[in-house]
Parts: structure tokens; sequence; C-alpha cells
């Protein structure tokens, strides 16, 4: 037999290194599938076009590159939320929430959750098409927990998610939103010193996710994270990811609009200094009748650090009076930072208005001077403008409570530098 | 070309552009067939071939070695496969590359010379090889406006005009095989130099198996006294067309280049592989202006060029300036991406472009600007229209290397939608690696606007004249960007190609 190339013999040393839930059932056939999806396909390599811009060895390596961080400070503390925390790997669930269903991957092994059944993974599985994910099969196939959430009404508060601890993490989290029903979920923590999460939202018609995400402010963290959602007839989605700091980081979002006259609305606000390495990779693929899409990413990048942004809009042949929409800006606060950037339009429909913006440069001098010219010392001018030009992707977020939140949080972590 | 009798000229609409669509019968213009009789090289590409083309071109031996070196690199190299185009696998070995009409087995010493069907074919063409005529299109020609002419007939150079009057001025404008014999020491240096026998696949192609092409040495401080253009005919069938084109601009010259090309219309697709590379030394000037109308296949998408382009300007000096600009209209296949190595402190570079695609069309062309020097600017605009079933896709590169502080790019690329089968597509990198350069990049897609339709409708144009007038209003920065002969058959182009999209 013929040695294998070197994406095969990542692939195999990173599987071999990892033990694949026992069980049966639907969850064991989807991480059969998926296991095999990623035989198929390989690990990510530089050598991929989806991963030009970022290296992907220390995802992809069977061990951690990096030891384990301190546990962080909860940024939404303060913010009325029913939490789940999961320290460890041990999932610790709030009491009974009105209009939610909330079990774990692991109860699956054991229950028949027949909802998560038709989910697990197949968003995922699709969301592998046209460009390949490989991480997220991995993640599919090898989860070792992860929340089922079904939203089945309104909920009173946000439910704020969690996660921290010491290990190197993969969990894969499956969201449904029924027809009507509404539900905001945060995210935080420093989940180990690599994680890979994996979300999965299927929203049905009218339905509403809001999704507010803070990565950071810790340096020393290499994360890979997915979004896979669906979207149905008037369904919103929204997410925004706060990001600070953090060694490598990358968010893919892969988001499917199949319903007529739906909303999906995805943005991040990054900075970093050194060897931070942000890349904020979108897929949106409009496959309805008009539909809007915005993605609005900003970063701001000191010091040798690194910003990547792919973004793509596909429009199907028939999705008419489709509006995309997507700006990926960066403020290149030194000589030594870079900005990549593959914001990418693929259009098969004629009635459309779709655009895409970036730019790429310095901190503005004539308002740096201004504000200079009025006592402002030079640092604190530099953070202002900083904070300004950030600001215009946070307004993304729709909730007045929860921007102004992060708006204080950005504030805060800037001026501690 | 006059405007029909029968049309009514009404207010706010520009003569022009309903002479253009009128006057014009919207099947392609150039697809007919010269009857001359042919002498071919064996089918089929070997490393014999390299040999025999380089012998029928009587070059010496660091010619033929540098052939053979691209040719055994080219047997190791695999099709790129990255661009969105889709088309049936290339039989290379089901295709001709050297095919020269037998009365240029001797070289005519001059124009008088040449095979009057030769001549004619290119009088047809509204390109006539005589030395007071400008390209046709533009009448009256002013006094003073000269063009020379370099005709390549296959895979020939058949004569170039005003070749004495451009020698009084120390420019050389002859073809490629010519240059090679007569000035071994300009092409050594430059030949390669730009686009080398190794960059990619067609290029490395076109090292191996070029015929003929044009060759352009400006010397310094010269502006060349009028402008150059090289027209390229693909007649014979199953044939590839391998031009190579080297154009240098010595300080502080300045040159304008057109180029043309067509072919007849065959139900088999033909393929056409070629290599212009521009070195540009301190202060010098390139505008390099295309109008690429080759056969672009029937209705049906059957036939048609393949068209694999490697284009390359080296803004080697300080100060020097190139601007491409070009309007793809032919071909069934376009993979095609004229670049810009902004290398010298202070150079420019700039790509204006409109692609259409209609029917089975496909293009995938944009630029690359790879800013190396300091203070680089770049400006790049791209209009893409897709009509029919055709695919358009501009891809683009803009580099900005650490040392190349204080650089500026500005890029915007706009695509346009006629129907619904059809799709338009925008690949651009964008790479910023130091924080005193700016870069901008903008693009829109959308369709026809309905209210400009209704106007011109509302104003007793029809459809197609309405369609027509429009996307010429959306191609205006660009048409604006070439020289006055090539901005009106563009114009007339952009009608043409566009016949059939609408209803």
């Amino acid at each position: 037999m013929m040695a294998a190339d070197p994406k095969t013999q990542a692939t195999e040393a990173r599987i071999a290194a990892l033990t694949l839930p026992e069980g049966n059932g639907w969850l064991a056939k989807a991480r059969q599938d998926a296991l095999g999806r990623l035989q198929a396909t390989g690990l990510p390599s530089r050598r991929d076009e989806y991963w030009r811009y970022t290296k992907p060895a220390k995802l992809v390596q069977p061990e951690p590159a990096l030891s384990v961080p301190a546990a962080g400070e909860d940024p939404f503390a303060g913010v009325d939320a029913h939490v789940i925390t999961i320290e460890d790997g041990v999932i610790t669930l709030p009491g009974a929430i009105e209009g939610l269903e909330i079990a774990t991957l692991a109860n699956a092994a054991t229950a028949d959750i027949h909802w998560a059944r038709d989910l697990y993974g197949a968003l995922e599985a699709a969301g592998s098409g046209p460009v390949a994910r490989p991480m997220a099969m991995l993640n599919t196939a090898f989860a070792t927990d992860g929340l089922l959430i079904h939203v089945t009404g309104a909920v009173d508060r946000p439910v704020h998610l969690r996660t921290t601890g010491a290990s190197d993490p993969i969990l894969h989290h499956v969201v449904k939103v029924e027809r009507g029903a509404t539900l905001t979920l945060l995210e935080s923590g420093n989940i180990g010193a690599r994680s890979n999460i994996a979300t999965e939202v299927e929203l049905a018609d009218g339905a509403g996710f809001h999704h507010l995400r803070v990565q950071g402010p810790e340096p020393a963290l290499h994360v890979n994270t997915h979004i896979f959602a669906r979207l149905g007839a008037e369904a919103t989605f929204r997410s925004f990811t706060l990001a600070a700091h953090g060694e490598l980081t990358r968010n893919e979002a892969v988001i499917e609009l199949t319903g007529d006259d739906a909303t999906a609305t995805i943005g991040g606000a990054a900075f970093g200094a050194g060897n931070f390495h942000h890349d904020d990779t979108v897929f949106i693929t409009h496959d309805a009748v008009n539909c809007e899409s915005r993605q609005v990413f900003k970063k701001v990048l000191r010091d040798g650090a690194t910003g990547v942004f792919q973004g793509k809009i596909l429009v199907k042949e028939g999705a008419q009076k489709t509006d995309g929409y997507q700006i990926s800006q960066s403020l290149l606060l030194d000589e030594d930072a870079q900005f990549l950037a593959k914001p990418e339009l693929e259009i098969y429909a004629d009635d459309v208005a779709c655009s895409h913006g970036s730019t790429t440069g310095a901190i503005d001098e004539t308002a740096l001077f201004y504000l200079r010219s009025r006592g402002v010392p030079k640092r604190r001018a530099v953070d202002m403008l900083v904070l300004s030009f950030l600001a215009e992707a946070v307004e993304e977020i729709a909730d007045e409570d929860l921007r102004e939140h992060v708006t204080e949080l950005l504030a805060d972590w800037l001026a501690r530098g | 070309m006059t405007a029909l009798d029968d049309v009514q000229v009404k207010d706010g609409v520009d003569q022009e552009t309903v002479d253009a669509v009128k006057s014009l019968s919207g099947t392609y213009k150039h697809g007919w067939n010269t009857e001359i009789e042919m002498e071919f090289a064996p089918k089929g590409l070997t490393e014999e071939i390299v040999r025999l083309i380089s012998e029928k071109n009587d070059e010496p031996e660091w010619m033929l070695e540098w052939r053979l070196d691209a040719y055994r690199r080219w047997v190791k190299l695999e099709e790129p496969t990255w661009a969105m185009v889709d088309y049936p696998e290339i039989d290379f070995q089901d295709q001709y590359y050297y095919a020269r009409p037998k009365s240029m087995a001797e070289k005519p010493k001059s124009l008088d010379e040449v095979d009057p069907k030769l001549l004619e074919t290119y009088n047809k063409l509204g390109i006539p090889l005589k030395e007071q005529a400008i390209l046709a299109g533009v009448e009256p020609a002013p006094e003073d406006r000269k063009v020379a002419v370099d005709a390549v007939f296959d895979s020939v150079s058949v004569g170039t005009t005003f070749k004495a009057e451009l020698a009084k001025a120390g420019v050389i404008f002859c073809s490629i095989s010519e240059a090679i014999k007569d000035h071994p020491e300009l092409v050594k240096k430059y030949l390669g130099s730009v686009i080398p026998a190794s960059d990619n696949y067609y290029a490395t192609l076109n090292a191996a198996v070029f015929s003929d092409g044009s060759f352009v040495y400006i010397p310094k401080g010269v502006r060349c006294p009028m402008e150059l253009s090289t027209y390229f005919r693909i007649n014979a069938e199953n044939t590839g067309q391998f031009e190579r084109t080297l154009i240098i601009a010595d300080e502080g010259a300045y040159v304008s280049y057109l180029e043309g090309c067509t072919a007849p219309q065959r139900d088999t697709a033909q393929l056409h592989a070629a290599c212009v590379e521009l070195v540009l030394l301190d202060d010098a000037e390139i505008k390099y202006s295309t109008v690429q109308n080759w056969f672009p296949g029937d209705e049906e998408g059957k036939g048609g060029i393949y068209n694999f382009v490697t284009k390359r300007a080296d803004c080697r000096g300080a100060r020097s300036k190139v601007m491409w600009t070009q309007v793809e209209t032919g071909s069934a296949v376009t993979w095609k991406y004229p670049s810009c190595i902004l290398r010298g402190d202070d150079s420019q570079g700039e790509f204006y472009s409109i692609a259409i695609a209609n029917n089975y069309q496909q293009a995938d062309t944009g630029t690359k600007m790879v800013h190396l020097g300091k203070n680089t600017k770049s400006r790049i605009v791209s209009k893409g229209i897709s009509a029919g079933k055709a695919q358009n896709t501009y891809r683009g590169l803009v580099s900005m290397h650490p040392k190349a502080k204080n650089s500026r790019n500005y890029t915007q690329c706009d695509s346009l939608l006629i129907g619904d089968t059809c799709g338009a597509h925008t690949v651009p990198y964008i790479e910023v690696k130091n924080n005193s350069s700016r870069v901008e990049h903008e693009a829109t897609t959308s369709k026809v606007d309905d209210d400009q339709l209704f106007y011109c409708r509302s104003r007793g144009m029809d459809e197609e004249e309405a369609v027509a007038l429009v996307v010429n209003g959306f191609c205006k920065e660009v048409l604006q960007a070439l020289p006055m002969e090539f901005a009106m058959e563009a114009q007339q182009l952009v009608a043409i190609s566009l016949e059939g999209s609408v209803g």
C-alpha cells in the first residue's frame, strides 16, 4: 500500500487521539456518518483554498498547543439571564423555564429526543456544500457533549451559556425554535486552551433567534466555532460576536435562508495585538424570495495582529428580491498589522440588490489631531477612535440593553489595553 | 456604418447608440472564413512540434532551448480548475499548433508582396493594412492620427505597417519572430522576465509553442508618434493560436497599444493561449487596450474560442504607469487577468474592464495589483454583464506588501444581470500587510434598472435598444478610458453582444 498523503496522515492522527462516544440509535448513526464524511474529506491544511489565510495546524493537531487559561471574568455579569454552565464538561441546567425544554447530548444517547434526531449533524452536513467544513464534521462525530434546546414559546429572559474548564472540549449544541417562538442566547467563557464548538440552529416560520457571544479577553486561546442556521419564512436570525485577544480564532457561520421574507444579520467586532489571529468566515445562501441578509465585521489590529474575513453571499436561481449586504473593515494601528479579505458574491438571480465593501487603512490622522488639539492624550484619543469605529458594528445588536452592555464592556476592555 | 433610414431618433437618445444597435445584424459579424491554402504542422504536441515551430521561425539555439525547457515543464503540469468555468476537457493532442498561409512560406519583404487574400481579410475586418488609414469605424480620420498595425493570421505575422516611419523615431515595431532574429539582445533580456515560462499552465504552454506575436521597443524619452496595434485573426479549423507580445517602454517612453481579435464561426471550440509582457522602466507609460471579440460560440453554446490568456505588466521603474483597458465580448470561455506588478516607487497601475457574457459564454476575468514599491497607486473598475445562460466572474487580487508604504488602491466591481438564468460572481482577494496604505473595495450586483428602462421605452425605444442604452451607461467609466476608435467599436459591441438577451 502506498504511504498516505500528509492530509490523510494528519486526519488519522487526530482521529486516533479521540474516542467515538459509545451509544446506539440515531446519535451513534449521525456520528458514524460524520466520521465517514471527515475521512473522505480530510482535515484542513494550509493548501485548502478556504484556509489560505489561517493556518489550521494548531486546530488540527492531536494535542492542544497551549496550556490551560484562567477561568476569566463573566462578561455578562449583571445581565438578568437563565444561566447554564458547562464546567470541565459537567453541564448544570437551570430549573424549568417556560417555553423551553433543555436536554443534553448525553441524555440523547439514552432517551429518544425525536426533534433533535432530524437536526443533529444534518445542518452541518448541508452546510458542508459547496465548501467542505471538516472541523465541523470532526465535531459532529466526536462531540463530548452539548445542549439540545427546544424553544416552544416566548422565553422571559435570555439564556446565558457559560462554558469554562481545562479540557480540549468538542461541544455540539442544537437549537430548534418553533413557529413564532423567540430565544436570546448569550455565550461566554474561556473554553479550555482549545475548543471546537458547533451550533446548529433551526428556525421555523416566524421564529426568532438572537445570539450574542463574547470571546476573550484572555490572550492564550485557540478557538474554532461553527454556527449552522436554517431559516423558515419570516424567521429572524441575529448573531454578534465581540472578540478580544485570543491567539487563534476561527468563527464560521453558515446560514441558509429557505423561507420567503426571512432576515439574517451577522456581525462582529474584534480587536487584538501581537500574535492575535482572528478569522471570520461567513457563507450565506439565499434560497427564497424577498429575504435580507447583512454581514458587518470590524477589526482593530495592532502590533503584528492579523485579521481575516471571508464572506460569501450565494443567491440561488429564483431567489428574487434578495437584499444582500456585506461590509468588512479593518483599522491597522501600526505597520506590522495585516488584514486579509475575500468578500465574495455568487449570484444566479437577476432581481437582486447585493453589495459588498471592504476597507483597510490606518487611523484617521485628522480625527486624531482634532482630539489631541482638544487636550485628549494620544492613548485616550486612539481608544476613542477605536471605540467609535467598532461601535458601528455593535449597532447590529438589536436589543438596546445588550447593545449598551457590550459597548460598556468594549470601552472597559480598551481602557485596560 | 450608417443609421437605418426608418429610425427616428427621439429626444435625449444618443444617435450613435441607435446606430450601433440598428446597423448591426446581431449575429457574430466576423464569423466568415478566408479560403486560403494553408500549411499545417502535424496535429498534436510533442517535442518535435516545438522544434518544428522554432525551425519554421528560423530561431537561434537559445530560443529553442527556452521552448523545450517550457515544454518539458508543461507535460508535468495540470490544468488549473479554480476558475468558475466549466468546459469539456481539452484534448491538447487534437490541435494544430502551427498553421500558416502557404503564401507566407517566403516572408514578404513589404506589404505590397502580401497575398491579396490576406490583405482582403483584414480589409473586411476593418483593419486595412495600408499606411494611410487608421482603424475603420471612425470617419473622417483626423489627418494626424495614424495607427501602425501588426497583423497576425493563425500562427504568423503577415505584415507590419509604418515600420519605417516608426524606425525614424527609434521605435521598433515588428513581429516577435523578427525581433528574435534582429534584436536578440532585447528579446533575451526581457522575454519571460515578466511572465516566466514556469508561470502557469497556459503560460508554460505558450512559452513552448508560441509561433508569433508583436514586439515593441520604445527607446528612452520617446513618445511613440502613433498608436500601435496588433490584430489577431484565427482562421484555420482545429488550430490553436499562441501568440506572444513583448512591449518594452524604456525610461520616459510612452506608447498606446491596441489589440483586437476575431475568429470564424465554427462548430468546434478552438484554443487561444497568449502571453503579453509589458516592461516599464523609470517614468515610462503604457496604455494597453483590448477589444476581445473572438467567436463566442452560437446561441446553443456550440463552438467558440477558449481564451486562456496571461497578461502582466512589470512597472520596474519609479513613477512608471500602466493602464489596461479591456472590452471582453467574445470567446466561449475567458480566463484572463491582466496584472500589474508595481515594483518601482510611485508607480501606478490601472485596470478598466467590461466583460459581457451572453448565451452560454463563461468569463472569469479580473486583475492583480501587486504593490511592492512605496507610494504606489492602483485603480480597478470592472463592469460585468451577464445575459442568457452565461456566467460572468470578476476575480482579482490587491496585495499591499509590507514595504509598499503609503500605497493606495481603489476597486469598484459592478455586475449587471439581464434575465434570471445567468450568473454574476465576484471573487476579490484583498491582502493588506502595512498600515500606511489604504485599500477600498466596493462591489454591487443588480439588474437593469426598471425606471431607466421605462424612461427609454416611454420615449419610443424598443426594449433591446433601451437595454443597450442603459448598459452603455453602466459601462461608461470604462468606455471613456479607451482610445477613441476602440470606444466606438466597443460601444457597438456592447449592443450586439446583448442582442437576443431580452424578451
